[in-house]
């Protein structure tokens, strides 16, 4: 008997001890993140599609590259699907001793997060995220300013005043680019209408085949699509329609239909970011650059354009980045005719992440 | 809708049918050796990365396809060696054979991203031709490009050969019941390999057919999961060539219409149906499914899937 009163004795104060040695440990790894030498920085990108040779996933890996280029440590996993998956093969690289994160992808959202707490020693950056903390911070741009001025181009170019784009999922980030892009076409030719066509999938080139040739066979003569390839606009063109392209150049695919793109510059904010973790500046914040910061742009209008585009898209970006013009300013209606936006206002930034009605002039509907 | 838009949507529908027509057409040929190649998805993307490197370095249509054809061929070696000669189980062997030329397919095709065809292959369509001013099916069937013209002349080829030949007599013994075919003389082996591999050709032209003809490019992983589709087409068409082609058309009119209706939504008696996209997306296995079942119950001879499809055969067992 007395043992055993000994041995639960022993047992409280050894447990004790054990809490409290934990509790000291994770308030040792909750203090602050430490700057990080730059010979030290092992970055880690995370793309949720193959890197190829356009779209998404490859303009986020200029900017890595731009990063090796400048001496720094950074590596890339493409194709990591929005699942335990990545949180598992973030896992891995932190036990390797990766201390930078990039996770390219909104899906990866709720993983980025309790890695997060879980690792408060390493810098974790979330694009097009919404949740922040001290070690987590999120990055995207307002591609929907480069929108804005690829529908001008669209708009002065388009003889059928039917404009035809391809997208994958109802959600808020794509319904705010279709938006932009129509009141951008609106601004220049009031009778252009874009017809919206979903292929419910990020990747999936014989879906967006599909939906190109369906656009261009209803009367669409330009073609534009949000998506990580230019399937939707390389089947459009062969059947003679001009082609917008998205994220990254399609000047050498489409020398004949290739009109512009939106595009990024992410190697603008990864050599920046970076810095910041070096220097001790780095924040966990929510970061949205515009046209001003040069992240986001719009790439070099070719000769197949009409006349007159270079000149208008050249004034609206002057316009948008000196911040005279808004892109969301009213008024603005939905496609049912109802004003969402009353005129001298305009749409916060919280209200364009969380966009669910297309605009007026737009041929489709979110389910 | 103007007979203009029908003739439209119809030759979309061909065009997104007949990479699935081919490869179940090859399928066809390769169950009725009494051999289930579940790799005709590999076979598909070997065919679509071998067509597209030869098409961008050649320049030329027909090396191209020849070149597709060798991939899927080569991988159907694969296949065939192991399950006759070294009498693997069949579903395993296709599974893997998937999964590793899959592999090899993006590996090889990771450095021609972006790329594009040369000059040989923007022309495809026949436009301007006597055939293709006719109404509705000249847009339909003739305006199109050569695998289109290719896959319906081989799917009556295919037809011809298995009901109207003595070696197509001898191939659908050779599916039923191989001993006794192997008893009367005819060599099971040889007739077995040489149609697996024809099949394997059929698959790799049928990738081909997606990267030099619908998409235009390489992409990873092109096929994306029309492989499967193709098998499911070999059961829906009851191992028959020509509603093979009916099939195919109809599961390409499926992938397009989803398209047709997310803005015009389909009116039944006044009342508006909005149908999901994903719900037309899996109609072709519902289909499929529905066939089997029809299949079994109907118990029509020739309707029936070869008596020795997926058995491996011992001679030494007779």
């Amino acid at each position: 008997m007395r043992k055993d009163i000994f041995v639960s004795f022993l047992s409280v104060i050894i447990s004790t001890v054990l809490i409290f040695g934990a509790l000291g440990e994770l308030k040792a790894a909750n203090a602050e993140l430490k700057p990080i030498a730059k010979e030290d920085i092992k970055a880690a990108f995370i793309y949720g599609s193959p890197v190829g040779k356009e779209g998404y996933a490859f303009a986020h890996d200029k900017g890595r590259r731009a990063l090796e280029q400048l001496g720094y440590k950074a590596t890339a996993l493409e194709g990591i699907p929005e699942t335990t998956q990545f949180e598992k093969s973030v896992r891995d690289l932190i036990e390797q001793g990766y201390n930078v994160i990039y996770a390219t992808s909104f899906g990866y959202g709720r993983y980025v997060e309790r890695l997060a707490d879980q690792y408060p020693n390493v810098y974790f950056n979330h694009a097009t995220g919404d949740v922040t903390k001290t070690n987590l911070a999120t990055y995207m741009g307002r591609l929907y300013q480069s929108q804005y001025l690829a529908g001008i181009a669209a708009a002065l170019k388009t003889k059928s005043d039917k404009i035809g784009y391809v997208v994958s999922f109802p959600i808020p980030e794509v319904v705010s680019q279709v938006n932009a892009f129509t009141l951008g076409a609106r601004s220049v030719n009031p009778k252009a209408v874009v017809e919206v066509k979903w292929t419910n999938s990020w990747y999936d080139p014989v879906a967006e085949s599909g939906a190109g040739l369906e656009l261009v066979n209803t009367g669409s003569d330009v073609i534009m699509a949000y998506l990580d390839t230019m399937s939707a606009q390389i089947a459009a063109a062969e059947k003679g329609a001009f082609a917008i392209g998205c994220s990254s150049s399609g000047a050498e695919a489409l020398p004949k239909a290739y009109l512009t793109a939106p595009i990024f510059d992410w190697a603008k904010f990864y050599t920046a970011d970076i810095e910041r973790v070096v220097k001790g500046t780095w924040k966990g914040e929510f970061q949205f650059f515009g046209l001003e910061s040069g992240v986001v742009e719009i790439d070099a209008l070719t000769d197949n354009n009409a006349d007159s585009a270079r000149e208008a898209v050249q004034k609206a970006h002057d316009a948008i980045a000196s911040g005279l013009l808004d892109v969301f300013a009213g008024e603005i209606k939905d496609n049912a005719g109802k004003v969402r936006v009353e005129a001298g206002r305009s749409l916060t930034d919280e209200q364009i992440l969380t966009l669910d009605w297309f605009v007026e002039g737009v041929v489709g509907s979110i389910k | 809708m103007t007979l203009l838009d029908i003739a439209l949507f119809g030759q979309t529908a061909v065009l997104m049918g007949t990479p699935l027509l081919l490869a179940a057409l090859g399928e066809i040929l390769t169950e009725k050796a009494g051999h289930m190649n579940l790799g005709v998805e590999g076979m598909m993307l070997a065919g679509a990365a071998a067509g597209f490197i030869a098409g961008f370095y050649t320049n030329s249509p027909a090396l191209a396809f020849a070149a597709a054809g060798a991939a899927g061929a080569a991988g159907a070696l694969i296949y065939a060696v192991l399950t006759v000669s070294l009498r693997a189980n069949q579903i395993v062997t296709g599974f893997v054979l998937t999964i590793f030329l899959s592999g090899v397919a993006n590996f090889v095709g990771s450095d021609l991203g972006n790329s594009t065809l040369g000059d040989g292959f923007t022309s495809v369509g026949d436009g301007g031709s006597f055939f293709s001013s006719i109404p509705f099916f000249g847009p339909v069937l003739f305006e199109q490009s050569r695998y289109v013209h290719f896959s319906l002349i081989m799917a009556a080829a295919v037809w011809i050969y298995l009901n109207k030949t003595s070696p197509g007599l001898s191939l659908r013994m050779v599916g039923e019941n191989p001993s006794s075919a192997d008893a009367a003389g005819i060599p099971v082996t040889f007739y077995k390999y040489s149609h697996i591999l024809a099949g394997g050709f059929l698959c790799g032209a049928g990738g081909a057919c997606l990267t030099l003809v619908i998409v235009k490019r390489w992409q990873e992983s092109a096929t994306a999961g029309m492989g499967w589709i193709a098998i499911a087409l070999v059961i829906f068409a009851a191992w028959g060539p020509l509603k093979a082609v009916f099939g195919a058309y109809l599961f390409g009119a499926l992938r397009g219409l989803s398209f047709k209706i997310q803005n015009a939504p389909i009116s039944i008696g006044g009342r508006s149906l909005s149908v999901p996209a994903q719900i037309l997306d899996l109609l072709p296995y519902i289909m499929t499914v529905v066939a089997l079942i029809l299949i079994t119950l109907g118990k029509k001879r020739e309707n029936q899937p070869p008596r020795s499809l997926g058995k491996p055969y011992f001679r030494e067992e007779r």
